[in-house]
């Protein structure tokens, strides 16, 4: 029994350019009915055929509409990116289908929050927009500081044009010694998120952590979550006789399948033990929740559902 | 398909309760080996399994009628049953979507959901409910819509809240339990709510637990099977009513155990939910004499030994400690000691009028 990832079909209903880097998405279902549904700080991700190889490019989504009539993204298009970004800005065009995964949530908001202080820089305003509707929607107090470059300015006041101005502060200058005042006169319960630039968000991190807000008050966004993939390798499966290539997008459990191998599994997700092979050779990149310190410092075991290699050839007792 | 239900079942008093041939056969038996002990037994919640029992996201069966009027009398002597803390609404509607959607898809002969934008319409012809409404506007529903929903559903629901790399069981609809209370346990974390059980903490099981759950996806539910045993077939077996069960213990007899001994599994579903970000726990109880049991060969013979042999310490746990040794020896007569296949599947699709004595 297997539970493989679910592929949608969206087709793009519009492609609107914000500005000449940012330009906007909306996508229904390519087959008719409704969209999954999402919630504040979920994300999309595209798959993206660009030529050679298939892009998995994550997007937040801008909102979460009740009557999931369709899903909306904003794009920037990123100078020298790996070109999931400037294929999306040229290549895609109202109508194109393009394939996608469910959505899912590495930065939901915390529900038994008083009060949502966030702070975004650039694109990275994408999932507070989600966010805000929310907080409108239920009534919670929020506050937004946003750090954009001055030609940019207009676009993002756009984007927050329906909400009070006393919740909206946008800012273009560099400093975000700003910051300091807003986070020092916080109400107890409230939480703090950003997302951004990597510099912009560890910098608000660390001036909240320094005026003594709890890092479980502390929320930023992040793409990592569950590591899929990586490097490739091969998996040599002693007992078959095989040699099993594990591609950058595939697990090696799911190599060891498709070479026709039954190996045992059940949940799939590092946590029951089931898919524990002995490693006669070669060095595992342990990812599992099951082994202990001990187990893993040995090389000895693998747990083929999450876990890869360290080393070009792993020899699996299999 | 259509589903011949039993209207008149009771879960109390007079118990008038019993399952048809064809709900034995596809009585979700949790043990594919001789000897039971705790793990992680996690798979993904995929159509397909043993039995019917798992072709479903949300199983819905002969009882299904008689189960709702349980859950509506215990809601009525004793409303703290349905909890839900202020900051679920989100996983409220969550949940009814889920499981519209589910039991709309899976039982078009018995539900239907229609939907133009935010209005839809939901029709629950068993239980004789048609109600418009507006998704995301509590007020235009008749009920809070998680209470709405599960009282319309079969097993017990909770609401797990992620946050602060954690769970918190931050609101239920629980009226058929094994001895827990919803009422004590809302808003605990996860290792709290688990803290009476015993030995599984020590061998790591719920720290892997754990964090398996918190990166459940949506889209990609998982299932576990739980199992205790119960005396008579009593859906609410509460610590609110342990006055009430728990003298049933001691009318057992060597003589009527047969049919008044019953095993009692979850069939458990745990949802990551898209909205909310929170996690649905279904708790889907099944209940079967260890009479018709027997009459499925490989489930006598394999209950037997794994209650003959069950660790002291579970055995206790699951409060089976009074009557285990009598339950094996009515069971002991039906196993030969031969070697069985691993695995749950009945390997039988008709059953004889009663479980026959075999040569040992």
């Amino acid at each position: 029994m297997t539970a493989r990832p679910r592929i949608m079909a969206l087709r793009v209903a519009a492609a609107i350019p914000l500005s000449p880097t940012l330009k906007a998405f909306t996508f229904i279902p390519a087959d008719g009915g409704l969209v999954p549904p999402s919630g504040p700080g979920a994300h999309l991700r595209l798959n993206l055929p660009v030529p050679g190889r298939t892009l998995k490019n994550a997007y937040s989504l801008i909102s979460n509409p009740q009557d999931r009539s369709h899903h909306s993204i904003i794009v920037r298009r990123v100078a020298g990116s790996k070109g999931g970004s400037a294929f999306l800005h040229e290549e895609v065009q109202d109508g194109d289908v393009i394939e996608a995964g469910l959505p899912a949530n590495l930065f939901p908001v915390v529900r038994t929050a008083r009060r949502h202080l966030m702070v975004s820089g650039g694109i990275g305003l994408t999932p507070f927009l989600a966010y805000i509707a929310a907080f409108e929607a239920a009534g919670t107090p929020w506050e937004l500081h946003h750090f954009c470059r001055p030609d940019e300015r207009s676009v993002f006041e756009g984007l927050l044009a329906r909400y009070p101005a006393s919740k909206v502060n946008i800012h273009c200058d560099v400093d975000l010694a700003v910051l300091e005042e807003v986070l020092a006169r916080q109400p107890l319960g409230t939480h703090f998120y950003t997302c951004g630039p990597a510099l912009l968000m560890d910098s608000a991190i660390e001036r909240a952590a320094a005026l003594g807000w709890p890092r479980s008050r502390l929320h930023s966004e992040s793409f990592g979550g569950a590591a899929e993939g990586g490097e490739p390798f091969i998996a040599v499966l002693r007992r078959s006789g095989l040699e099993v290539m594990v591609g950058a997008d595939t697990s090696l459990l799911a190599a060891i399948e498709a070479a026709g191998v039954e190996a045992p599994c059940l949940c799939r997700g590092g946590a029951c033990g089931q898919c524990l092979i002995e490693v006669a050779e070669g060095i595992p990149e342990h990812r599992d929740h099951f082994l202990d310190g001990e187990e893993r410092a040995s090389n000895r075991l693998i747990m083929t559902c999450v876990s890869r290699s360290r080393t070009a050839r792993l020899v699996l007792d299999l | 398909m259509t589903i011949q239900f039993k209207p008149d079942e009771t879960f109390r008093d007079d118990f008038r309760y019993s399952n048809s041939d064809a709900a034995v056969l596809r009585f979700p038996f949790p043990f594919p080996e001789d000897a039971y002990m705790y793990s992680v037994n996690i798979e993904p919640h995929v159509p397909g399994g043993a039995t019917p029992a798992f072709d479903n996201p949300f199983d819905v069966d002969e009882h299904y009628v008689a189960e709702c009027r349980e859950r509506a009398q215990v809601l009525e002597q004793d409303p703290s049953r349905c909890k839900v803390l202020p900051h679920m609404m989100a996983a409220q509607w969550d949940t009814l979507e889920l499981l519209m959607e589910s039991l709309a898809t899976s039982y078009p002969a018995h539900f239907t959901l229609t939907r133009e934008g935010t209005s839809w319409t939901w029709e629950n012809r068993p239980l004789g409910i048609r109600d418009s409404f507006t998704f995301g506007d509590a007020s235009t529903l008749p009920l809070p819509p998680f209470e709405y929903i599960t009282r319309q559903a079969q097993g017990d629901f909770t609401l797990q809240d992620q946050r602060d790399d954690n769970l918190f069981i931050d609101a239920g609809m629980v009226t058929t339990q094994a001895d827990w209370s919803l009422d004590f346990d809302v808003g605990m974390s996860f290792h709290q709510w688990h803290g009476p059980v015993p030995l599984a903490h020590q061998k790591g099981v719920f720290d892997r637990a754990l964090k398996f759950l918190l990166r459940l996806q949506y889209g990609a539910p998982v299932r576990r099977l739980n199992w205790t045993m119960t005396v008579n077939p009593r859906l609410d077996t509460s610590p609110e009513n342990y006055p009430q069960w728990g003298p049933d213990r001691t009318t057992l007899t060597a003589e009527n155990i047969g049919q008044k001994l019953h095993l009692r599994v979850e069939l458990q579903s745990l949802f990551r939910l898209p909205r909310s970000n929170a996690i649905l726990f279904g708790i889907r109880c099944y209940l079967c004499s260890i009479e018709d049991l027997a009459r499925v060969e490989l489930w006598g013979k394999r209950l037997h030994r794994v209650l003959r042999d069950l660790h002291p310490e579970i055995a206790d746990y699951k409060g089976t400690t009074r009557f285990r040794e009598m339950a094996v020896a009515y069971l002991a007569p039906f196993d030969d000691g031969a070697e069985l296949p691993a695995g749950t599947a009945p390997r039988q699709s008709t059953l004889p009028p009663a479980a026959l004595p075999v040569e040992r």
